[in-house]
């Protein structure tokens, strides 16, 4: 037994390190905890890996073949591959705030919320880890498009800033999950309601075809989405289409600022 | 013992819609005491838990946390707090080690330190050969002492227990509460505990508070409490008398559905 071990000077510092210091180290937390969790269990990796498969293999190749769709000199197959590694993260994220309501149903939300993390920080955490989760899903994506002969980027800067909007996608659709868990404190609510969320978000996008071939009501609804802003950023990075990154950085930089906010305001609740 | 108190509530209420959970309660527990709160499910005990610790916001009155106002102060509370919920509450899908590893980052454990803080907790909580195994393959008192170790690797000053022991065979209690009266002896800290067990809280406590629908019916260190009764009085014939009512018997019709869940959910965990 070591319990002297444990009996050096307690609480030291009633502060502890300062907000700007706090937050990073707490987000770095979650993402080390989550794959910690990924290595310890592989399974959901191969199993979430089958959707993005199905959608890149059947409706890809088919769709690639029929021309249907007007993407230009671009291949389908080629315009589609960022729209499914961003739909692979939102399929993830979405239903992230379940794990939440497992937290709290479990007590360990109620835990971390005695700890020194603010609000804020937790959820900046949790969306990130979320986007862990996400970026081994995007691997399996990424590779399996080389395989089916996408021209993905080779350039290592580009490559960097996929992870970074895969990230912060993940990170926006997990704080939108995170927030409906606020409001709706069951497991079933937020599972009828993700269910009910996600195609839409995925059909008004530019994920499966280009904006411009949209009804003008559609379009409106594709404007609003940041989907859209992060498949137009991974386009442009991964196959070279012309895209405004400035604007796509900015919007999902806004929208996870938004969402950290608002599912930070409403985790109190949960633990009540 | 310090002068300032480990746990300071005054007028303390506390209301969800139209039902007082807590009603005017007055409560100080001295540094270095083990302070038990008695009562049924419904009688307030982890609601006041809850507000004292920041989960639940502080409506009426006034608490303080080693001098820090639970309001104002929070994360000055929450550095100097050990808190063990009512749930089994470790992460099943991680080992041991990387349950402790995780709050040790979330205390803010200097980098330097934390591993071997990390080993002693384990080791101190009798854990260190299963510390790389995961935790769901933990008994349900490993999993309790599980949480002990999380619980402590920041040197808390005040450690919270609420139902500490619920669910678990006579063994496995034992071995918790063996080794937090290790930890109190050998670290000088506070604790306040929730129980239902009366014979626990006689054996354990320094003193207790009998709570009963969100008011303290009494308080005092066990043995008083028993011999102001009269000879041969247990704490269980304490609590009748000042609440009319037996624990067993309170604790079928008082405790709101989603505590009498919580209560069974834990209990079917660890048995």
């Amino acid at each position: 037994m070591r319990s002297a071990a444990l009996a050096g000077p307690r609480v030291a510092s009633a502060d502890g390190p300062a907000v700007w210091r706090r937050i990073p180290s707490r987000a770095s937390t979650f993402c080390i905890v989550e794959l910690q969790k990924l290595s310890h269990d592989r399974t959901e990796l191969f199993t979430r890996a089958v959707q993005p498969i199905l959608w890149l293999l059947i409706f890809g190749e088919t769709f690639n073949r029929l021309h249907a769709i007007p993407t230009g000199d671009v291949p389908y197959l080629d315009f589609l591959a960022p729209g499914i590694i961003a739909q692979s993260g939102l399929f993830v994220a979405i239903f992230y705030g379940i794990q939440i309501i497992w937290e709290r149903d479990a007590g360990v939300l109620t835990k971390l919320l005695v700890t020194p993390t603010p609000r804020s920080a937790l959820i900046l955490g949790k969306s990130f880890a979320a986007g862990i989760r996400a970026l081994a899903q995007v691997v399996v994506v990424f590779v399996l498009a080389l395989i089916l002969g996408v021209g993905l980027t080779s350039n290592p800067l580009d490559m960097l800033g996929t992870l970074a909007v895969v990230m912060l996608g993940s990170a926006f659709f997990s704080c939108l999950s995170m927030t409906i868990a606020g409001i709706v404190l069951k497991r079933d609510r937020l599972m009828g309601i993700g269910q009910m969320i996600t195609m839409p978000l995925f059909f008004a996008s530019n994920a499966l075809y280009p904006v411009a071939i949209m009804p003008s009501w559609l379009r409106v609804l594709a404007r609003v989405n940041p989907l859209s802003y992060e498949v137009d950023a991974l386009r442009g990075m991964l196959i070279g289409s012309p895209a405004n990154l400035g604007l796509d950085f900015g919007v999902l930089v806004a929208a996870v600022a938004l969402g950290i906010t608002a599912a930070s305001s409403l985790v109190d609740r949960l633990a009540r | 013992m310090s002068a300032l108190p480990a746990v300071a509530a005054r007028g303390l209420r506390h209301r969800f819609g139209d039902f007082s959970a807590v009603d005017g309660v007055d409560l100080t527990v001295s540094q270095s005491e083990v302070f038990g709160l008695l009562g049924p499910n419904g009688a307030g005990k982890t609601t006041l838990i809850r507000v004292l610790n920041t989960l639940l916001p502080l409506q009426e009155g006034s608490v303080h946390v080693l001098g820090h106002d639970v309001q104002r102060e929070k994360m000055a509370v929450r550095r100097a707090l050990g808190y063990v919920p009512q749930q089994l509450s470790v992460e099943a899908a991680l080992t041991g080690r990387e349950n402790v590893a995780w709050f040790a980052r979330l205390f803010d454990v200097p980098r330097a330190e934390r591993k071997r803080r990390v080993a002693d907790a384990l080791d101190s909580m009798g854990l260190a050969d299963a510390a790389d195994r995961l935790a769901a393959t933990y008994s349900g008192g490993m999993i309790r002492r599980l949480e002990l170790a999380q619980a402590l690797i920041n040197r808390p000053a005040l450690l919270v227990l609420d139902e500490p022991t619920i669910g678990l065979d006579p063994v496995a209690r034992d071995g918790v509460w063996q080794r937090v009266e290790e930890m109190r002896k050998t670290t000088g800290m506070t604790v306040l505990l929730t129980t239902h067990y009366m014979e626990e809280a006689e054996a354990l406590c320094d003193r207790v508070a009998l709570m009963h629908l969100g008011t303290i019916r009494a308080t005092g260190a066990p043995d008083e409490l028993c011999r102001e009764l009269g000879p041969g009085a247990t704490l269980e014939d304490v609590f009748r008398r000042h609440t009319g009512n037996t624990l067993d018997g309170a604790e079928l019709g008082k405790g709101g559905l989603r505590e009498v869940r919580r209560t069974r959910r834990t209990a079917g965990r660890v048995g």
